[in-house]
């Protein structure tokens, strides 16, 4: 018997096969990938319906090969509840920003969890405004500078970062939510795992998952790639603990 | 025959939306529109429909965005606070041309005012609202029966135009009772296919993508262009507006909504004591009936605009018949006790009225 090829690896169907205009280090095209790639392994691209936020993230549709909404700044949980309803048999994502889901959205993502919406939501969270050029984010850590905050986050007048996936966690409507990181190959098979977990949520128990992704930002951190990968494992980690937060699959 | 129902402005919102097919309604509780709500919650589940309660006016109107993206004939229903928190996402929706109805059912203000009848949204309403620079379609029903019918025609344009259209009421149409014939609704011959709302893309079918934003060279201007000519074509074709007695009049009153409804009472008190007085009652305020204007005023020489503001409407009828004729104008600002008598309107026509 001769030996076959098998093709092992290659570019996810659901994701386009274009250059990104995401800047070198950000970790947001490691992101988008994973997210394909768990929709290529549920088959769901034809049936899926991606809801886009402001900020570095909004060119979804650029990138993923799937219909796509556009929403107003920390509207998407809303805007794709309005999807959702309608299309009750559709796969609705929303992929957001921490200041997008954290600041000017809390009220969106809180109620969509709560009403335990149909829906999966990626948060990246990479304690910074990216796009609208480094300011201080409700999840910018403690003594953090930003162009905001030039001497550093004072917790005694900005408060504390928020740790989104706890505080979701704790509301009945959620199905899922856990906390990753892609700095390394070990983290980055980790988020696979659980993107692909949030999304099999949906498609079998039609409920509400969340996954948030601690992500590098070099050029707003004022640091080389290899630096920022090093402040998410020393710094981020530290007070953003990975883990799983809620499974109803796993009681 | 149809039967003849005794109802409430606000409940025939809600009959007019469910039998033009609305099955979505996204909103959050405010006086004096709540009757909306509570009847569209009570019938939407036997008809298949969603309802939701949203966290916030700002939720619910980004629920309407999601929904009318998706295809749907959808619509959001609040009251003048509301409404101003609902404007970030009329200006998205105007942005990414979706279709979709919010009701506004007026109150008073600025600020949280009172619950009295209010036109004082008229300036919000009709020259776009939120930021960008974008119109609505607005309309302004005068009785119980036009809450039903205004209510099918503003999804029609809505849909026709792909634009947001806005039912502008107070809560004086949208809280009396008076006779309604609910009529079956009549999908328009023309009515266009929402080839563009996303569903999920199957097999070799494109991707569908509803946005606003346009950041290549030159693409945000050509949208905007676009988004203008929609606005000439509606007041080419879309035109609506009611007309009284302007054969011989030397006086034309006009007013919208429930303020119409006291003018026309005081228009036929002037004409029963002789006084050559006719009514222009604008039933789109956009577009505005401006040629109406144009032509009354041909013959006209003045015109005595009633509102229940300070003076907005009059902007644009004074826009309308340039200086063909002499505007006046004869406002009650929205308030407790603040809505004006028929005998105070014949009061103010008698004043002009050939003199």
């Amino acid at each position: 018997m001769s030996a076959t090829m098998q093709k092992v690896f290659g570019h996810p169907v659901s994701l386009k096969d274009v250059q990104t205009h995401f800047c070198p280090g950000c970790q947001h095209g490691t992101i988008h990938r994973l997210v394909a790639e768990a929709m290529d392994h549920f088959g769901i691209q034809g049936r899926t319906i991606g809801v886009a936020s402001v900020g570095c993230s909004v060119f979804l549709y650029d990138y993923f090969d799937i219909d796509v909404v556009e929403a107003p700044h920390g509207r998407a949980p809303a805007v794709a509840t309005g999807v959702k309803r309608v299309h009750r048999d559709k796969i609705v994502f929303t992929y957001q920003g921490d200041g997008d889901l954290a600041a000017i959205g809390t009220s969106e993502i809180i109620h969509a969890a709560n009403r335990g919406e149909g829906l999966t939501v990626i948060f990246v969270n990479n304690t910074t405004y990216g796009m609208t050029g480094g300011q201080m984010a409700p999840t910018t850590l403690p003594e953090q500078k930003t162009t905001t905050s030039p001497y550093g986050r004072d917790v005694g007048s900005d408060g504390y970062p928020v740790r989104m996936s706890e505080l979701l966690a704790g509301l009945e409507g959620t199905a899922y939510s856990a906390r990753v990181a892609v700095n390394s190959p070990r983290n980055i098979l980790q988020a696979g795992k659980a993107i692909r977990k949030a999304f099999g949520i949906q498609v079998e128990t039609g409920g509400f998952s969340f996954v948030e992704v601690l992500s590098a930002c070099p050029t707003n951190w004022g640091m080389n790639p290899l630096k920022a990968n090093e402040r998410v494992e020393e710094e981020m980690i530290s007070y953003f603990k990975l883990g799983t937060f809620k499974d109803i699959t796993e009681s | 025959m149809n039967k003849r129902l005794f109802v409430k402005g606000n409940e025939a919102v809600a009959m007019g939306a469910l039998e033009a097919g609305c099955r979505y309604y996204f909103g959050y509780p405010i006086t004096p529109q709540s009757d909306i709500p509570e009847y569209i919650s009570r019938e939407l589940p036997r008809l298949g429909g969603q309802f939701i309660q949203a966290e916030s006016e700002i939720a619910s109107i980004n629920m309407l965005l999601g929904a009318s993206a998706s295809g749907a004939r959808a619509m959001t229903s609040s009251s003048s606070p509301g409404i101003s928190l609902k404007q970030e996402g009329i200006s998205y929706m105007a942005g990414s041309e979706l279709p979709g109805l919010i009701v506004n059912i007026c109150r008073s203000g600025p600020g949280l005012g009172g619950i009295d009848a209010s036109q004082a949204d008229y300036f919000q309403a009709v020259k776009g609202g939120g930021h960008g620079g974008y119109r609505i379609i607005v309309l302004a029903p005068h009785s119980v029966q036009e809450m039903y019918d205004l209510t099918m025609l503003a999804f029609d344009l809505s849909d026709r135009y792909r634009m947001p259209a806005m039912l502008l009421g107070d809560s004086v149409i949208g809280q009396m009772k008076e006779a309604l014939v609910p009529h079956p609704y009549r999908r328009p011959d023309d009515h266009p296919d929402k080839d563009w709302a996303v569903a999920g893309k199957s097999g070799e079918r494109a991707q569908k993508i509803v946005k606003s934003l346009y950041l290549g060279d030159g693409e945000l201007e050509a949208h905007n262009w676009r988004l203008h000519d929609k606005c000439r074509r509606l007041a080419d074709n879309e035109v609506r507006y009611e007309a009284v007695d302007l054969e011989d009049a030397e006086l034309i009153v006009t007013a919208f909504g429930s303020t119409a409804r006291i003018a026309k009472t005081a228009v036929k008190m002037a004409r029963e004591e002789g006084l050559k007085v006719g009514l222009i009652r604008p039933i789109t305020l956009f577009p505005f009936p401006e040629a109406a204007f144009a032509q009354a005023t041909a013959t006209a020489k003045k015109v005595l605009c009633f509102e229940l503001n300070t003076g907005q409407m009059v902007d644009d009828v004074r826009l309308s018949v340039a200086r063909d004729a002499e505007v006046f104008f004869y406002g009650r600002p929205p308030g407790a006790g603040s809505l004006p008598t028929p005998e105070e309107l014949c009061g103010q026509i008698r004043k002009y009225c050939g003199s």
